[in-house]
């Protein structure tokens, strides 16, 4: 080991992870000082997560070494982590909520059999007020804030006597007041000594708060700098990659008409929270209009209103001039919108055959007098099959089918109908690169025979491939439309993180 | 180090055996209480199992016994199929039967091709208005039809109770049966010398029809698909909630009319134990026959030979007729067990976390 490593608390070497067909991490290399703030930057599915969840003992590499302090060591669950003196703060909390603050810290930590919770309460409250961490020992945690108990979970960490802190996204969940109080804790505990690991894909705060900063994309790190020497827009480049160029974009023929225009469109999530504020678009006839934006601003029920499996509860959506405003799934249909949705198991039925998928959805040309004709559902997906170059058979299941083919039958399914207005939403999600481009390339040829296509993408090098023009959703609103021609990695990577 | 269940699924191959399975674990099982009854656990399983199939007699008491079980069968198979957790067959039953009897009665002088056909549609009506309610709870509440099923059932015997010793107590034995119904009305015998009767080939009919509609039909499959998967079904276009409610309505109908053939077939009037727990079997037999019509009529035929040769054995060696409804019950038990089990895999796993 060379005397650079040796200065370094923690140092983890060629890590590899992978689930099923995906692999997270790609020998990764990861070093963090004793008493720095390192930022680990990248976009949903980068495997930053997962990187650190390793290092914490929750998931078990697949090869790679770590050493913690000069030593080689072997982290096979949490509780070796917490040991070296590793702690992590995920972004679901571990928390009992009836207990108070302090038998939540010493939970697990108690030793002998009298609890001394007086004096556990004390040794929380002087941590507490030394951190910035205000917080009551006595309080229950089902009384807290989310903020709060997120000050209870760093308590936790630190109270086992931690170096290394890691927090996953611990902005996501936060006000901006709270956002501020953490930042002061974190420079805080940087002067006892302690280093932050700071997971987050918000680039501004990287900026703000972290010493050095180390960028990952696709599984592998891009880059580690200091912190300082980068500018946003240099980090935001590396976040997301150069465009890469396969299927080629034909230009545009012509200035269509409006086809598909949302117009101040307000919805609720499960929980009755709104998540679309006031959204507003046109798409015209050959042409694809991006929508770009990080994971959670609005994007799936953006889809899900459109497809017509979630009510909005303001505004109007029009396709060709017909009023679509909640109207159901059929009715939508038979205005002529054409649905890609983003998780493929909620439009398909996995214990059904490929022919019976094929056909659901206008199942009453497959019938007559309410009796089907299995013969013309038969030869309908003997005929898609052909024309999609889908490797199944009509009487497949499709839980059977590999990702692209199951995605190949909801294309066909929706394609062949001649839509006049498409809504895609993470459409080449888990595909490998061959069934990506066949992906685009039917898109395009959607595009070129006038169809409005809207899509909806995380993966920013599929909206500049085949965008005409960029859409950014951030919080539930549009906040910037441009022509493709002005749309670049760094541009938009500052929008999706809500830099104007 | 340790056992570890982990999620996959069974080969295709292997789902035909589970039932298979389940009857052999079964009497596993249940060898212990037959031995602690004082019996050779083989000798019984030959009086249960092979000496009824030996005698006519016994034979065409098996196709009785599994007449009504056919129907309460293929009524809860096809509302699980499209995802209505009817465990309220037993309820609509009874009030098939209820509403059979109190149109047999009014039936004196009429035909028989009058009087059957009334009280049929009378039967079928009745199970569906009972299932009514909890399918219309279920669609604008969202309440869980597992409960709201399973407590009409009892509101149903409650009911039948009131009448039987209210207005429709016998009026010459006292008992607390109804009168009979018009001659009319019963159903003939399809074989001289025993009990075996038109609504056997009413019931294979019904299953008949049922399967027809779950394979022919835009109905069959788009409840299907609701049973199966409810948001994909949504997704492409299926009225879910209106599917739901057809499922719900079919199902205690087809509920109903088992308990208006078990009128018209076998009793000629309304008594308290004119179910005795069909309702409920017929989720066994549903469970068992792995929700097809073909494996409901093996599982009905089944469930109606242990219910002959729980008397068959007792009777040869002398151990109690309860014995039967034991064996039942652990034949639902282990048929669920190992239906819930195909979807898993037990590996033994060594060293490291976990």
């Amino acid at each position: 080991m060379t005397d650079a490593n040796e200065a370094m608390l923690v140092c983890m070497r060629g890590i590899w992870k992978q689930f099923g067909p995906v692999i997270a991490n790609q020998g990764v290399d990861f070093d963090l000082k004793p008493g720095e703030i390192h930022a680990l930057l990248g976009e949903n599915g980068a495997g930053k997560s997962t990187l650190m969840r390793i290092l914490y003992g929750l998931y078990r590499a697949d090869a790679g070494s770590i050493a913690v302090g000069g030593a080689e060591v072997a982290i096979h669950s949490p509780r070796d982590a917490i040991a070296l003196g590793i702690g992590m703060v995920t972004q679901h909390f571990a928390l009992v909520p009836p207990l108070s603050v302090a038998e939540n810290i010493i939970l697990g930590q108690e030793r002998g059999l009298r609890l001394d919770l007086r004096t556990a309460e004390g040794k929380v409250a002087s941590a507490a007020k030394r951190f910035g961490l205000s917080v009551d020992p006595r309080a229950r945690v089902r009384d807290l804030s989310v903020g709060q108990r997120q000050r209870v979970e760093i308590l936790k960490v630190l109270h086992r006597n931690a170096r290394v802190l890691i927090l996953d996204e611990p902005t996501a969940v936060l006000t901006p007041q709270e956002i501020e109080q953490l930042f002061e804790t974190l420079l805080r505990l940087k002067t006892e000594g302690v280093s932050v690991v700071f997971i987050s894909h918000k680039l501004h705060e990287v900026m703000r708060i972290t010493d050095r900063v180390t960028v990952m994309r696709a599984g592998k790190v891009v880059g580690t700098t200091a912190t300082h020497q980068m500018s946003p827009s240099e980090l935001a480049r590396m976040m997301v990659g150069q465009t890469i160029v396969g299927v080629s974009k034909p230009p545009r023929t012509g200035q269509g008409s409006v086809v598909l225009k949302l117009e101040d469109v307000w919805a609720n999530d499960d929980k009755g929270v709104p998540i679309l504020k006031g959204v507003s678009l046109e798409v015209n006839t050959g042409e694809i209009l991006g929508i770009a934006g990080v994971a959670g601003n609005g994007q799936t029920a953006l889809s899900e209103v459109l497809e017509g499996t979630r009510p909005s509860t303001r505004g109007r959506m029009w396709v060709c001039g017909k009023d679509i405003t909640n109207a159901s799934p059929d009715q939508v249909m038979q205005a002529g919108v054409g649905r890609v949705p983003e998780d493929r198991h909620e439009s398909v039925i996995d214990e059904m055959t490929v022919a019976e998928n094929m056909a659901i959805e206008h199942i009453d040309e497959f019938s007559r007098f309410g009796l089907l004709r299995h013969a013309q559902i038969r030869q309908h997906a003997e005929r898609l099959i052909a024309e999609y170059q889908i490797k199944a058979r009509p009487n497949d299941r499709v839980r059977t089918l590999s990702g692209g083919n199951m995605q190949k039958v909801i294309l066909a399914r929706v394609l062949e109908r001649n839509p006049r207005a498409i809504v895609v939403s993470q459409p080449t999600r888990g595909l490998d690169i061959s069934a990506t481009e066949y992906v685009h390339g039917k898109l395009l040829e959607q595009r070129q025979k006038g169809a409005a296509v809207l899509l909806i993408s995380e993966d920013l090098d599929e909206i500049l491939k085949l965008a005409d023009r960029v859409a950014v959703i951030y919080n539930g609103k549009i906040i910037s439309v441009m022509p493709a021609e002005e749309a670049n990695p760094e541009r938009l990577g500052l929008l999706m993180a809500g830099v104007h | 180090m340790g056992l570890k269940l982990e999620r996959q699924a069974a080969p295709v191959w292997v789902q035909p055996l589970l039932p298979v399975l389940a009857i052999v674990l079964t009497f596993g099982l249940t060898s212990v209480f037959v031995l602690l009854a004082g019996a050779n656990p083989l000798r019984a399983y030959y009086h249960f199992l092979l000496e009824p199939l030996s005698s006519r007699v016994s034979l065409l008491e098996m196709l009785v016994k599994a007449t009504p079980l056919l129907l309460t069968g293929i009524a809860v198979a096809f509302a699980f199929r499209g995802g209505f957790w009817n465990i309220g067959a037993e309820g609509q039953f009874l009030a098939g039967a209820t509403a059979a009897t109190a149109i047999g009665m009014s039936m004196h002088g009429m035909p028989a091709l009058v009087a059957v056909p009334l009280m049929a549609l009378g039967g079928f009506v009745a199970g569906m208005a009972w299932a009514f309610v909890p399918a219309v709870m279920k669609v604008e509440l969202h309440a869980d039809e597992v409960v709201t099923t399973l407590l009409l059932n009892t509101v149903a015997l409650l009911c039948v109770s009131a009448l039987l010793n209210g207005p429709w107590r016998d009026p010459i034995s006292q008992w607390p049966q109804s009168p009979e119904i018009a001659s009319t009305a019963i159903l003939p015998k399809l074989v001289p010398r025993s009990r075996l009767h038109l609504g056997f080939l009413f019931a294979v009919f019904v299953v008949l029809v049922v399967g027809f509609i779950l394979t022919q039909t835009t109905l069959g499959l788009r409840m299907r698909a609701v049973g199966l998967e409810p948001k994909a079904a949504r997704f492409a276009g299926v009225r879910v909630e209106r599917t739901l409610l057809v499922t719900a309505l079919v199902s205690g109908g087809v509920a109903g009319f088992a308990g208006m053939v078990e009128v018209a077939g076998i009793h000629y009037r309304l008594i308290e134990a004119i179910s005795g727990g069909h309702g409920y079997t017929g989720i066994l037999v549903a469970t068992l026959g792995n929700l097809s019509p073909l494996g409901v009529v093996l599982s009905a035929l089944f469930v109606g030979l242990i219910d002959i040769g729980s008397q068959t054995v007792s009777r040869a060696l002398g151990v109690p007729v309860y014995l039967g409804d034991v064996i039942q019950a652990t034949l639902l038990l282990v048929t669920l067990a190992v239906l819930l089990l195909q979807n898993y895999r037990l590996s033994w796993r060594r060293g490291g976390a976990l």
